[in-house]
Parts: structure tokens; C-alpha cells; sequence
């Protein structure tokens, strides 16, 4: 140990640059994997500091985290206020997007058909089982709509994106609540299971008469047939960086420990019913707080800088004063050995 | 063996009446030539041994990394059809009647077909045309399962959607045990195709092990045969198939194997769901296809030991096929002698 310890000691005094280039790493997420690729390169050509991201998912983000294996771990899915507390973690969101529903349905357009999260949760319990059913025409008057069979398409591996889905389902449904429930994996009442985003959104761009749910972005770059949703209020909304903003406005960031709040059925008028968060896992008290100062200078950079570059690959930025609160958060909370913030405003 | 080399060369260095310089070089080089043998007689059994070794290992990896769940739900895990990682509830029913079921179409459909092309290729073909098609059967080996598995997304599902389960759905619609079979909404994707899928994976190893066979079958027998006024067919079904039975069941065991355990085509295009379905047209899962579909994400120890004693019972599967594979041909191989 020792003898390492001088090597190391030794190496560092006779190659200052080595010391400035510190390489961040962290594993996690795959939805947000594209805009902190896009970030980390930008951010390494402004500052020379590299960000090693591992889009491993979320579970295995947690897992990663937990055995201390890489600076910050990335989740869809947000941890329990008691899980951090016991494991010594701190969290806050990074960036935003949406889940959303796309259907393959001969001569219609993106946007033209309208779901409800009742109608929704019911095609994915299996109860609405034809595309004419009562229920979905009553919200689509002025479609006509297929005597044809509803091909369910969801997720076959774990997801945060499942996650977001199943629990903006159970909200506004209590059949999906007591029968199926909300995590990243679920026992599904009926479909096809397809492996990530892509496989959903190419199962659904294959098979006529089916219905799924992917990232925006997904369905935006593919240029599926999305559909439109009835929000909380009552009101039609499509998807998009407006609509997730508004249901970001709208939430209580403050109420859940560690900003985990699920943006799923926002009050408001414009807000989409199924925004979500994906958040940064960070240790209270790192083993290696040099590696941890800078991934917040990153982090920081990413929320002063970023919004245009996650503007372009269609993700959200996060509320300026939601910022303030993280930036907040950082400076009461993560301490390196001295017991001082790793992070300060300033630097 | 090594002792009864050194005992004639001995003997041969004795009988050898050449000065005692001659013979002691002699001896040197033979001491040199025992090293090397012995060095590689090591070397083979170290290679057998670790081949055992990595087995072995194996296996105690499995059992260890499935005790969890097996120790959490029992016997009950191969029972069990509910797959919940809401509720921790996990059994293998499904996955196993998937992989059975894909396996037995797949096999279904092309032990026969791989044997009429073997049988064609090795006694109707005309000479041109068959380097070509035995040249293509062996490509069709060599594709790697993820093109199978995006063409059958892509092209093949479609396909089968549109065209082929509405035509069986309405063809059985009236007859008793296949309406059955073949019913529910055509997704495309699902059991059938999977089977089908695989059945086009298995092919090649059917057909090339049965030609080479086919190939090794002496030509006077066949002669004879035609020479009685046998038929094409019963040449085939008398003569041929019962000489080459052995080897064309060892084709079968390769091919079963390869169904068993194929893993990427299969997730393409069977649906993944851990449903039980009478309807083939339905979507199901394999062992195979769960775990690769589900293993990065599995969150909690008991998910995770869940899919490993998933991939125990898969190893139990192939394991009990090769057993019985070896059981056949050595009933076979008794019978013949008779």
C-alpha cells in the first residue's frame, strides 16, 4: 500500500498535467446517456477534465454506485428518501424528458389520436382490446377508427422509462395499482416485450395495430404516430419540450428527499401527464473527493451551459430556481474528509 | 504404454552391438524424446483437466448463484407461471414451456426437411447444382443469429402477420384442436414464429450431418436395392436411413441443442412475455431470451438469482438431451450389432 502510495506520490510530482486532468466517471441511465455523451464532450474541450459515462441502466447505475466503483451513478428511477439516508447518498435531477405513447394505425397521423390515462391503463391491462372500443372513440370523435386488434408493445428488460410509465398509470388508475403496480420490471397483463427504446419503437413501426410507449426523443427522431393525452386538467396536450416544462413548473420539488418527485399527472393546463426526471447519485461523504468536486463543477457547467445543447437532442433543462435548490443542496451536503463543501459557487 | 516404449527400446540398445560412445548418444537422444512425449502427455491431460475444471466450475457457479431463489421458492420455482418483479414472485414455468415448445417446432420442421435435402443433394442432385446448394446450406450456418433475429423482426414478422396467421386463423377456424392452436390475434410475432426462426437455424446442421452421412452409405448397397426394383423412396426409407441412423440422430442432437439454447434471434421475435398460451400464434419467452432480455436491469438479489437458476435448469435441459441423445445411439449402436 505504501509503496504504491509513493509511486503514485512520485508520478503526480513529475507530471503536473496528469494532476488537472481528472477523469470523472459514472454509469447508469441509458435515457439520459445521449445528452451527458454530448455534455462530457463539449465540457472536456472547454476544460480538458473527460467524463467517463457507462450507460449500463439504471439498476445496475444503483449498483454501481453502492459498491463505490464510480464517482456518480445515474437513475430513472428515484431512490427512497431512507435508501439514501442508509447508504449515505444524496440526489438531484439532471435533466428532463417524457414518456411517450405511439400507436401504428393505418391513415393516422402524429398527434391526431387522443388517450386518456384511465383508457391507456386499461388497453394495458388488457380490457380495451380493439382499436373501435367505446372508450377510445368517445375521445376521438372525429376519427374513424379500425376494427382491429390493439397490439400492446412495452419494455422486456428493466427501465426507468417503464417506471415513469407504471407510475403515471397507477395514479390514474386503480386496477393498475392493485394488479400490477410500479417498478422498473413488471409481471405485464398482456403484449410483446421488446429490449430498450429502440425495440419498442421498432416492434411498433412493424406491427400493424399496436400501441407502445418510448422516450420523445425516440418517437421525435423516428417520427412515430405519437398520440396526444388528456391531462389532469382536462385538457389535450402533445408531447414536447413545452408541455414538460409546464408539468415541471407545476411540481413540488422540495416534497420528496432528494427532489424525487415523479412529474407524472402534474396539475396545469399544459403540462404533459407523463414528464419525468432522470437524477445524479452521488456519495454525502466520497471516498475520493477530489473525483467528486469535479464532477459538480461538471454538473454545474452542465446546468449553466447545457440547456441549448439538451434543447437540441430534444431532453428539458431543469428550472433555474430548481437549480438554485440542488446548488443549495451540494453546499450543505456533500463534504469531503475536512468536512468542508466540495462544492462553492465561486470556483 | 510409456513404460513398454522404454522396455523394447531397451532392449533394442542392448541388442545393438555398437561401441559404448554410439550408445550412450543414443540413449541421450531417446531420454530427450521421452521428456517431450512426457511433457506432452501433460500437456493433453492438463487441457482434458481443465476443460473438466471449467465444467465443474461452472455448475458450482449456477447452483451457488441460484440457492437464493431456489432455496426462497423451492420446488415450486418449476411450477410456478407468475413472473413479478413487483412482488418478488418469480417461477420458470413459462420460460421453460417456451423454450420447449420453440424447440419442438423448430425440430418438427426441419428434421424432415433437412433430410429430403440431404437425401436429394446426395442421390437426385444433378452434379452442377450441388456444390451450390450444399455451399449455401453451409452459409445459411455461418449467418450470425442477430441477422435471423432483425430479419425476422423486420421482414418475417410482417410477413406473418399480414399473410400467414390470418390465413391459418381463419383456414382452422372450425376444426376442433388446431382453432386452438392457432388462434388470437395475429401479432406477428410470437411462439410460431420463433419456431420457425429457429427451425431455418437448425436446418443447416440437420442437412450437412445428414449428407455427409448420406455420403459414407456404401454405393453397392444402394445398387442392390435399385437392382430388386426398389424405389427412390424405399431405398431412402429401408436402406439409407437405417444404415446412417446413428449419425442422422447425432445431426438431430446438434440441432436441438443449438434450438435450446439460442438466445439472440429468439428474443427478437417471440414477444417476451412470461405468459403460458394454448395459442402458438401467442407471444411467450425462452430461458435463453429472459435472461438476456432481463439480466442488466434485474434490481434485488432474489431477480438476480431468479435468472441464474433459470440458466441452471436451461444447463439441466441440455444436459438430460444429451444424456438421452447418448442413450439412443447406444441402443442403436446394440441393436445394429445383433
Amino acid at each position: 500500500m505504501n509503496l504504491t502510495k509513493i509511486v503514485l506520490a512520485t508520478a503526480f510530482a513529475f507530471s503536473p498535467a496528469a494532476a488537472y486532468a481528472i477523469d470523472i466517471s459514472g454509469a447508469g441511465a441509458t435515457f439520459p446517456y445521449p445528452i451527458y455523451a454530448k455534455w462530457a464532450d463539449a465540457y472536456k474541450k472547454e476544460t480538458g477534465n473527460s467524463l467517463n459515462y457507462q450507460s449500463i441502466g439504471s439498476g445496475g447505475g444503483i449498483k454501481q454506485i453502492k459498491a463505490k466503483t464510480v464517482t456518480f451513478g445515474a437513475t430513472d428511477a428515484p431512490l427512497t428518501g431512507k435508501d439514501l439516508d442508509d447508504s449515505g447518498l444524496v440526489q438531484f435531477p439532471m435533466v428532463m424528458g417524457s414518456v411517450t405513447p405511439i400507436v401504428n394505425l393505418e391513415g393516422i397521423k402524429p398527434g391526431e389520436i387522443v388517450l386518456d390515462g384511465p383508457t391507456l391503463a386499461s388497453i394495458y391491462l388488457g380490457q380495451i382490446k380493439s382499436w373501435d372500443d367505446a372508450a377510445i372513440a368517445k375521445l376521438n370523435p372525429n376519427l374513424k377508427l379500425p376494427k382491429q386488434a390493439i397490439v400492446v408493445v412495452r419494455r422486456s428488460d428493466g427501465s426507468g422509462t417503464t417506471y415513469n410509465f407504471a407510475f403515471y398509470l397507477a395514479e390514474v388508475s386503480p386496477d393498475w395499482k392493485t394488479k400490477v403496480g410500479v417498478s422498473t420490471a413488471l409481471q405485464w397483463p398482456v403484449g410483446i416485450g421488446a429490449k430498450g427504446n429502440e425495440g419498442v419503437a421498432g416492434n411498433v413501426a412493424q406491427t400493424k395495430g399496436s400501441i407502445g410507449y418510448v422516450e420523445y426523443a425516440y418517437a421525435k427522431e423516428n417520427k412515430m404516430t405519437f398520440t396526444k393525452m388528456i391531462n389532469k386538467s382536462g385538457k389535450a396536450v402533445a408531447p414536447g419540450s413545452d408541455t414538460v416544462q409546464a408539468a415541471a413548473a407545476n411540481a413540488d420539488w422540495m416534497s420528496k428527499p432528494g427532489f424525487g418527485v415523479i412529474l407524472a399527472n402534474q396539475p396545469g393546463d399544459q403540462s404533459w401527464p407523463m414528464a419525468a426526471a432522470t437524477w445524479i447519485l452521488m456519495y454525502k461523504k466520497p471516498e475520493k473527493p477530489a473525483e467528486s468536486a469535479e464532477a459538480l463543477k461538471f454538473f454545474a457547467w452542465a446546468y449553466a451551459k447545457g440547456d441549448a445543447m439538451a434543447d437540441s437532442l430534444d431532453y428539458v433543462p431543469m428550472p433555474q430556481n430548481v437549480v438554485n435548490d440542488i446548488k443549495k443542496m451540494w453546499q450543505a451536503e456533500i463534504k469531503g474528509a475536512d468536512g468542508k463543501p466540495l462544492y462553492s459557487p465561486t470556483n | 504404454m510409456a513404460s513398454g516404449e522404454r522396455d523394447v527400446s531397451e532392449v533394442a540398445l542392448k541388442g545393438a552391438s555398437a561401441p559404448a560412445a554410439v550408445s550412450a548418444s543414443r540413449a541421450a537422444v531417446l531420454r530427450r524424446l521421452r521428456l517431450t512425449d512426457s511433457i506432452f502427455h501433460g500437456l493433453t491431460r492438463g487441457a482434458s483437466l481443465a476443460v473438466l475444471a471449467l465444467l465443474s466450475g461452472v455448475i458450482i457457479a449456477l447452483i451457488y448463484g441460484a440457492a437464493p431463489a431456489l432455496s426462497t421458492f423451492g420446488f415450486g420455482f418449476l411450477f410456478d407461471e407468475s413472473w413479478n418483479p413487483v412482488t418478488e414472485r418469480f417461477g420458470a414455468l413459462a420460460p421453460i414451456f417456451g423454450t420447449l415448445v420453440t424447440s419442438f417446432i423448430a425440430m418438427l420442421i426441419a428434421v424432415p426437411v433437412g433430410l429430403m435435402v440431404a437425401f436429394f443433394l446426395t442421390e437426385l442432385c444433378p452434379k452442377m447444382l450441388r456444390r451450390p446448394i450444399g455451399i449455401a446450406i453451409e452459409l445459411l450456418a455461418g449467418i450470425p443469429s442477430i441477422i435471423y433475429g432483425i430479419w425476422g423482426l423486420f421482414v418475417f414478422a410482417p410477413f406473418m402477420q399480414e399473410h400467414v396467421q390470418p390465413l391459418f386463423i381463419d383456414t382452422f377456424a372450425n376444426v376442433p384442436i388446431l382453432s386452438t392452436l392457432f388462434a388470437g390475434p395475429p401479432y406477428g410475432i410470437g411462439m410460431f414464429t420463433a419456431g420457425l426462426i429457429l427451425a431455418i437455424m437448425v436446418l443447416p446442421f440437420v442437412t450437412s450431418i445428414s449428407r455427409d452421412v448420406f455420403d459414407a452409405v456404401p454405393p453397392v448397397l444402394k445398387e442392390a436395392a435399385y437392382g430388386v426394383g426398389c424405389t427412390t423412396w424405399e431405398v431412402f426409407r429401408y436402406v439409407v436411413l437405417p444404415f446412417t441412423r446413428v449419425g442422422v440422430i447425432g445431426g438431430f442432437m446438434l440441432g436441438l441443442g443449438r434450438a435450446l439454447g439460442e438466445t439472440m434471434a429468439v428474443t427478437f421475435v417471440i414477444g417476451n412475455a412470461h405468459h403460458i398460451s394454448a395459442s402458438l400464434f401467442a407471444p411467450g419467452t425462452t430461458i435463453s431470451a429472459s435472461i438476456a432480455n432481463e439480466f442488466t436491469e434485474a434490481v434485488g438479489d432474489l431477480y438476480t438469482s431468479s435468472l441464474v437458476a433459470l440458466g441452471l435448469i436451461l444447463f439441466f435441459i441440455t444436459f438430460c438431451v444429451l444424456a438421452i441423445a447418448r442413450y439412443l445411439l447406444m441402443r442403436l449402436q446394440q441393436q445394429g450389432g445383433r
